[in-house]
């Protein structure tokens, strides 16, 4: 099975606190700790399982400026035999369609059987996976929790959806996959492991390379544009409890009785 | 603008969803006059069809066998078959909207916008929309261009449900138009989420924890807090991600849908689709150690703390009564 894996280098929401610049531009960048986006950690944990079960490979491709080299090399660590930066000025601010016009270039440069995203990532539009099945007129099945393999003509997944049930269906291969969190547990990353892969050399794919116009894709080809960032006025919000721990505790004890919330 | 509004209507045992009123409301705040159409897709859909056909100008009625069960990939090619290609349509942000709703656009060379929680109109071609990111912790103002028309998926519960029953819709029958829709992804069955040891839908106190738990051996704290208080630990997704605790004390709209009388969420920063699962308008106090958790935007009442410090010393002060 050869497996495509699209990753996204983001700024850690376990490690930062994301505020909005006073601009009102952009979130506040300095000091921020980042990191491979979550779901596509998991993404690519399941892509190194198939391979270690039925053979093949696995490639991790990201879109991003140079940064990104650190996570493809970090996923590489993990397991993933190749990986490719797709990085060029021409891309900076694409839309989601962009993004996905930018990796549909990358996979018609290999022969995949498998193509994997995470379910979302840092803006939450869980949009990239859709549009690149879409694109490449390939079955798709988002926040896919479960992949069993049948043959080497389909496959069985699971979609996670309301009410903690389970979606299961047969889709053909080749297909797109989107990964939902919780579906494995993605091995640690020591240092050797980052180490082993420390002089691998990662190409980097500019818009040339990948064939695709100027216009198809960053802020000129996009149609969904992002005007700025501001934290909303929603109501009044809750009511904060000041003091001293101990002064704070007798006034929550206090409601929670009020509210039937001791027994 | 561009062609007519379309609102994709979701329905559970023949009962449309609250999104079917939401997204009326959503249609005025795009464009207040303009006509919005409901799509109705499935098998055996007249009573849906009735139920929504007085808030919208008219009721697109897709009946087919085929359609029992809602595959996206099916779905997406029906509409593809059916639909102006100039339109807007808006589909509920859920499990189905998020499969279908990407590749429609890209098939329909619309733009697609996601999870769309307010308009704040519409200057020419342009739309104006309010997202969130980072899971909620900060807004964007987005501009989409719908001069070719706009996929749009829409937050449930970010609108007021439209109750004025003012359209007067009429149902049109379209099942004779939908082409072909053979598509490489089929649906085998649903796997019903376990019942675990605990049934937290039926419990009035929920003590519920998040990420700011930070370790498995930290949810002892929780569990002695949730003892003292007469109370059951729950969880929002993380923490069952991790593996710490079963799936069926997972809040969530991709958990367990819940009504408590008191909820107290702990290190939980309040994601849309924990909220998701929390209903019947219960007490909430939150406790985080991030003052700009989105949490503390619902909570009644919230706590500045490191729950690792404050639950012990909670747990203590309710014991020594």
């Amino acid at each position: 099975m050869e497996i495509l894996v699209c990753v996204k280098r983001v700024p850690d929401t376990a490690e930062n606190e994301i505020e909005v610049n006073s601009a009102g531009t952009d979130i506040e960048r300095d000091d921020l700790v980042y990191s491979v986006n979550e779901w596509d950690n998991y993404a690519v944990e399941e892509a190194i399982q198939i391979k270690d079960n039925v053979g093949g490979s696995v490639t991790v491709v990201s879109v991003g400026d140079e940064e990104s080299e650190e996570v493809v090399r970090r996923e590489m660590a993990m397991g993933a035999d190749n990986g490719v930066l797709l990085s060029d000025d021409a891309f900076e601010g694409s839309d989601g369609k962009g993004i996905a016009t930018l990796l549909k270039a990358a996979v018609q440069k290999g022969n995949y059987d498998l193509i994997m995203t995470g379910a979302q990532a840092d803006d939450g539009a869980a949009q990239v996976g859709g549009m690149l099945a879409a694109m490449l007129d390939l079955p798709y099945a988002s926040l896919v929790n479960k992949i069993e393999m049948v043959d080497d003509k389909k496959i069985k997944v699971g979609r996670e959806i309301e009410g903690g049930n389970q979606e299961m269906s047969e889709i053909d291969l080749p297909c797109v996959l989107s990964i939902q969190t919780g579906i494995n547990e993605p091995r640690y990353v020591g240092i050797r492991g980052i180490r082993k892969v420390a002089s691998v050399e990662i190409p980097v794919h500019g818009a040339g390379d990948l064939g695709v116009a100027g216009d198809t894709v960053g802020a000129a080809g996009a149609k969904v544009k992002r005007l700025d960032y501001f934290v909303p006025e929603l109501g009044e919000g809750a009511e904060m409890l000041e003091g001293s721990t101990e002064e704070i505790i007798e006034k929550l004890i206090e409601m929670l009785k009020a509210k039937g919330g001791l027994k | 603008m561009a062609g007519q509004i379309f609102a994709y209507i979701r329905y559970k045992d023949g009962v449309p969803e609250d999104s079917a009123l939401e997204l009326v409301a959503a249609a005025k705040k795009i464009a207040a006059d303009a006509p919005v159409n409901a799509l109705v897709l499935g098998s055996g859909v007249d009573a849906v069809c009735s139920a929504v056909a007085a808030s919208y100008q008219e009721v697109w009625k897709i009946d087919n066998e085929a359609l029992a069960y809602p595959n996206a990939e099916v779905i997406r090619k029906l509409l593809v078959n059916i639909l102006p290609q100039d339109c807007i349509l808006m589909v509920p942000h859920d499990t189905f909207g998020m499969d279908l709703s990407p590749g429609l656009s890209i098939k329909l060379d619309s733009p697609f916008v996601s999870d769309a929680v307010d308009f704040e109109g519409l200057d020419g071609d342009t739309l104006k929309v309010v997202r969130q990111e980072y899971g909620g912790a900060v807004s964007t103002h987005v501009n989409c261009d719908i001069a070719s028309g706009a996929v749009i998926n829409v937050r449930p519960g970010a609108f007021q449900p439209e109750e004025s029953q003012a359209a007067g819709g009429s149902v049109v029958d379209k099942s004779g138009d939908i082409g072909d829709i053979s598509a490489g992804r089929r649906y085998l069955e649903t796997v019903v989420a376990e019942v675990g040891d605990v049934d937290i839908t039926k419990e009035d106190v929920l003590v519920s924890i998040g990420r700011g738990i930070e370790d498995e051996d930290n949810i002892e704290i929780a569990e002695d807090l949730a003892e003292a208080m007469g109370a059951v630990v729950s969880c929002s997704r993380p923490i069952v991600d991790a593996k710490w605790l079963e799936k069926s004390r997972q809040v969530g709209t991709s958990g367990q849908t819940v009504k408590p009388k008191v909820y107290l969420a702990c290190g939980i920063s309040g994601s849309f689709q924990h909220l998701g699962g929390l209903k019947g308008n219960p007490f909430i106090v939150a406790i985080n150690k991030n003052p700009k958790a989105p949490i503390f935007q619902v909570a009644d009442v919230g706590i500045e703390a490191d729950i690792l410090d404050f639950l012990p010393e909670l747990t203590d002060a309710i014991n020594e009564q």
